[in-house]
């Protein structure tokens, strides 16, 4: 046994403070519930407000203990971490409500048969007053509503991501800030912020006037779309093209390699990762938008697999209006079951997206390790 | 396969602004030349006339006559791309592709450019450039791994092999070793005096030691004031410039005086 000649302190270290106990969080949060549930007693009990109440009860109780024992700078540092935390609570539960009703009225209508295999062609009021009255099966499904949005979404993709890409490599690789590019930034930010309604009404006067009156499509909504599309699309190919080091382009120069072939085959590959989910985002962005595909693509109740001709169905509108126009007037359950189905189906297209999107990044991402 | 460069009173320009003033110099074949000089003196500048690589910067433009081998670089027709596969490049931080494998980024300059080339041509390519930059022994297992997992001085030997692998007259290296560490910079530094049996070799660095170590001779670049123009003082061979220079300013910036 060898023996330090340090001294054994019975004492904390002169280098610290006091500290709270590992479980004072714990402590501070029962009593808060506990005194929230109290005090919502007095005035009629909600969960809501226990919830409201009983987190300040908590972020007050644990700041003062904390001012007491550890002093102001520890205190200070809990109530940021009090109010960080409560932020993000508060942003987070709009989301998770969503999730939740969506889930809980659209698994029903999800579950459904032929849900996703059927269209609502020749279905009507009397199969739905049929289904609330005598209890038989709701019938009718998306099928047609979620094939318009698919090929109404992949033509508008098709139309914006060469537009996009190539305008961004114009502005990136070629523009040099000149006045045409500044011209086209201007442009392009002008354009995101138009109103989705907006660009539907020019799809719609751009098609009555170049083909004739009344021209109402899958094609016309997808050049709609293609207006929202575009300028996301040149905004984060831009962002993606311009974080591509210098140093690259002129080692590609260097080897003697044109500019369009170091743009083609060293630039885009450096960046295809971003830019494949900027793309994926700005389609994920568009796909659930209503007002423009009503006013171009107008509705229908069956499947319509030609995208350039007569009028389609998509899951917006096809949620819109089964909401808006139930099929039985009198019994308008089983139409609101089926927007609900089609909302959940939505959001799951989204999300795949939006998966898809971190994947596509991941698969593309420049590798490294040795 | 080296050429010879003959540069006749060159000035370079960025938009209005003369960068580098009157430079008149011959780089001899199959020899080092460094180019020293405090920062800012334009020697960057001019090695990146050499292949047109200052072309890549907006508003930038040549006055005088570059020659390589009696063939004015800047004369009418001329194409910067045909240059630059006769005069490659290596700069100053590795620039490996980091979307391509160890064997990609050598044979990049044949690939990007689309030609055809078998795969037995292509080892052969592939292990002759890795072989040149003194990098085969290292990386023969795992060719097929990206470049950007070497170690910086592993993948500014990369880049040197790329730039060998399109058979190129001369090479122009942009201070190679400044990012290196010291052994790293060994390497290199031998790497350039076996070069040099091939190749036309024109470096700039910052480090005296370095231009006496690996050049035959040397050219010492300054300038009169921040906003002035660079210049050429003077060029020499290098135990002339090192030991006995004409001008005053050699002499000090060299024996450490200034700069």
């Amino acid at each position: 046994m060898t023996s330090t000649l340090t001294p054994v302190r019975s004492k904390r270290s002169a280098l610290t403070k006091g500290q709270l106990p590992k479980y004072a969080p714990y402590v501070v949060l029962a009593a808060a519930l506990i005194a929230g549930a109290a005090i919502l007693a007095l005035v009629g009990f909600n969960a809501f407000g226990w919830g409201i109440v009983s987190a300040i009860l908590f972020a007050v109780g644990l700041v003062s203990w904390s001012a007491a024992v550890e002093g102001s700078r520890k205190a200070k540092d809990k109530l940021a971490t009090c109010l960080v935390v409560g932020s993000f609570l508060i942003a987070l539960l709009p989301l998770f409500s969503v999730i939740w009703t969506v889930l809980v009225n659209g698994i029903p209508g999800l579950l459904a048969p032929g849900f996703m295999t059927t269209s609502m062609n020749g279905v009507t009021g009397v199969f739905d007053n049929r289904a609330v009255e005598d209890g038989a099966p709701v019938i009718g499904g998306i099928y047609h509503a979620l094939l318009g949005t698919i090929q109404i979404t992949l033509l508008a993709t098709i139309i914006s991501v060469p537009v996009g890409l190539l305008t961004a490599i114009y502005l990136v690789e070629y523009g040099n800030d000149g006045r045409l590019a500044r011209a086209i930034t201007f442009f392009v930010d002008v354009m995101t912020g138009i109103p989705s309604i907006v660009a539907g009404l020019f799809a719609a006067a751009f098609f009555f006037a170049v083909v004739g009156p009344g021209t109402k499509t899958g094609a016309v909504a997808a050049v709609a779309l293609s207006v929202l599309m575009i300028p996301v699309v040149v905004r984060s190919s831009e962002e993606m093209l311009k974080i591509v080091p210098n140093e690259l382009r002129e080692a590609a120069y260097a080897l003697g390699v044109r500019k369009w072939r170091t743009i083609l085959k060293v630039v885009i590959p450096t960046a295809i990762s971003g830019i494949a989910s900027g793309v994926t985002l700005a389609i994920a962005r568009v796909i659930g938008e209503t007002a423009p595909i009503l006013v171009t693509a107008g509705f229908a109740t069956s499947i319509n697999s030609n995208v350039f001709s007569g009028w389609m169905a998509s899951l917006p509108t096809f949620i819109y209006t089964q909401i808006l126009n139930p099929t039985s007037p009198a019994n308008p359950d089983p139409s609101s079951q089926r927007a609900w189905g089609a909302a959940l189906v939505l959001i799951i297209l989204v999300m795949v997206l939006n998966l898809a999107a971190r994947l596509i990044a991941r698969i593309f991402a420049p590798k490294t390790g040795r | 396969m080296s050429k010879r460069i003959d540069v006749k009173d060159l000035n370079v320009y960025y938009g209005d602004f003369l960068a580098v003033e009157d430079v008149t110099i011959n780089i001899e074949a199959k020899s080092v030349t460094a180019f020293i000089g405090p920062s800012g003196c334009g020697k960057s500048t001019f090695l990146r006339t050499l292949n047109r690589m200052h072309e890549v910067l907006p508003g930038a433009r040549v006055e005088g006559e570059v020659m390589l081998d009696g063939d004015n670089l800047y004369g009418p027709g001329v194409d910067p791309v045909t240059v630059r596969s006769q005069i490659g490049m290596v700069f100053q931080r590795p620039n490996p592709f980091p979307t391509m494998s160890i064997r990609d980024n050598v044979l990049a300059g044949v690939k990007l450019n689309n030609k055809k080339i078998s795969k037995g041509e292509a080892d052969v390519l592939v292990e002759r450039s890795l072989k040149g930059a003194n990098l085969w022994n290292e990386v023969k297992d795992r060719l097929e791994k990206p470049g950007s997992g070497l170690s910086g001085g592993q993948q500014q030997r990369l880049c040197i092999a790329r730039a060998i692998a399109v058979e190129p007259q001369v090479i122009l290296m942009d201070e190679p070793c400044s990012a290196l560490d010291p052994i790293s910079t060994l390497a290199i530094e031998d790497l350039i005096n076996e070069l040099k049996d091939q190749y036309t070799v024109v470096i700039v660095t910052h480090n005296m030691q370095q231009a006496a170590r690996v050049s035959d001779r040397t050219a010492f670049f300054n300038i009169a004031g921040t906003g002035k123009p660079g210049k050429l003082i003077e060029v020499g061979d290098t135990q002339t410039i090192f030991s006995n220079p004409v001008q005053k300013a050699t002499e000090d910036y060299v024996s450490g005086r200034f700069g």
